[in-house]
């Protein structure tokens, strides 16, 4: 299954819960919001919704800004 | 004597329902690390703090905290802005991810750019992504020019919180207008706030000499010399400000006026 995660094209043998690709980029229990295809997955949801082929995901955290 | 003093715990910033004692609300960029960015928040006093919202892996290390472990929501009111949204879609968008992320809370800083040499605020669209977070329940706070006209129709549209620019985003070059932003405050039934262009402790009185309810600055105090100093300097400048405005300065007068009477001297 490939996706576009923040931008970058990534790959993954199966389709995976929000829940495992948040655990993948190493921010479980960190303060994120996660979008797929414009459309945002609440934290309740991470475990249930699963990644599809071509989704457009985008994980987000807050940063020192003005 | 009898002090006439306001308490300063009387004194109360209200935004949205909720009471500040600080008039201070700071940005968290453009510190040299985390650490500096606690420590220059705690001198500042501020109980608000803006942050951005960017992609997990951009400005983060695994292996450190992140800014929300060193600034905890449960200490801080965070403010989440649109900084380098350039329509009121990205903007309305980062807002909606900033809401999920910080698990519901509906405070914001909605801020459309319009152009990038100056970072003036694009106004059309911010009028539009600030009818679309009102409707859409949040609490907006909104950076915009000067312009009396236009801050008040961001008031009638339901913005808790007006935020004229003093001058440039990051220009340190003090306030411009104050005619305007004295205007604008007149004009107001909703806190409003000098945002962006600040650039020492002075600026930051003369905005409160105006009016202000508060001051949001980040770049004059990220970018001194000395970030924790200043932070302090800054808590001081405000709090100085707004009690000379309750206090109600004198008359200005051409000529002199002698302050020691002249009746009883001895020659």
């Amino acid at each position: 299954m490939n996706i576009v995660l923040n931008g970058e094209p990534q790959q993954f043998d199966d389709s995976i819960s929000v829940e495992a690709l948040v655990h993948f980029m190493e921010l479980t229990g960190k303060r994120i919001a996660v979008e797929i295809n414009l459309e945002i997955i609440p934290a309740s949801q991470h475990t249930t919704h699963m990644l599809k082929e071509s989704d457009q995901v985008e994980v987000v955290a807050a940063i020192g800004g003005g | 004597m009898s002090s006439t003093a306001p308490e300063k715990n009387q004194d109360i910033l209200r935004i949205a329902g909720v009471d500040f004692q600080s008039r201070l609300l700071v940005g968290t960029g453009k510190y040299k690390d985390l650490e500096e960015t606690d420590l220059a928040t705690v001198a500042s006093g501020a109980e608000i703090v803006t942050v951005a919202i960017r992609r997990s892996n951009i400005g983060q290390n695994p292996d450190e905290p992140n800014l929300l472990e060193v600034l905890p929501p449960e200490k801080y009111t965070i403010l989440p802005n649109t900084a380098g949204c350039y329509t009121a879609d990205e903007a309305v968008r980062t807002c909606r991810l900033a809401r999920e992320l910080l698990g519901g809370a509906k405070l914001v800083k909605l801020e459309v750019l319009g152009d990038k040499k100056t970072l003036y605020p694009d106004i059309t669209d911010t009028l539009i992504a600030a009818q679309i977070l009102v409707d859409d329940g949040f609490d907006v706070m909104v950076y915009t020019s000067d312009d009396p006209l236009i801050a008040k129709r961001l008031e009638e549209i339901g913005c808790v919180a007006v935020m004229p620019l003093a001058a440039p985003i990051g220009s340190g070059l003090g306030i411009q207008n104050a005619y305007n932003i004295r205007t604008i405050v007149e004009n107001a039934n909703v806190p409003i706030l000098v945002d962006a262009g600040v650039g020492t402790a002075s600026d930051a009185s003369i905005a409160m000499e105006l009016g202000c309810d508060g001051v949001l600055m980040n770049t004059a105090i990220a970018a001194a010399k000395n970030p924790i100093l200043m932070a302090g300097a800054m808590k001081k400048a405000v709090e100085a400000g707004r009690e000379a405005y309750l206090a109600g300065r004198m008359p200005k007068k051409q000529y002199a006026s002698a302050s020691s009477p002249i009746d009883g001297m001895f020659f």
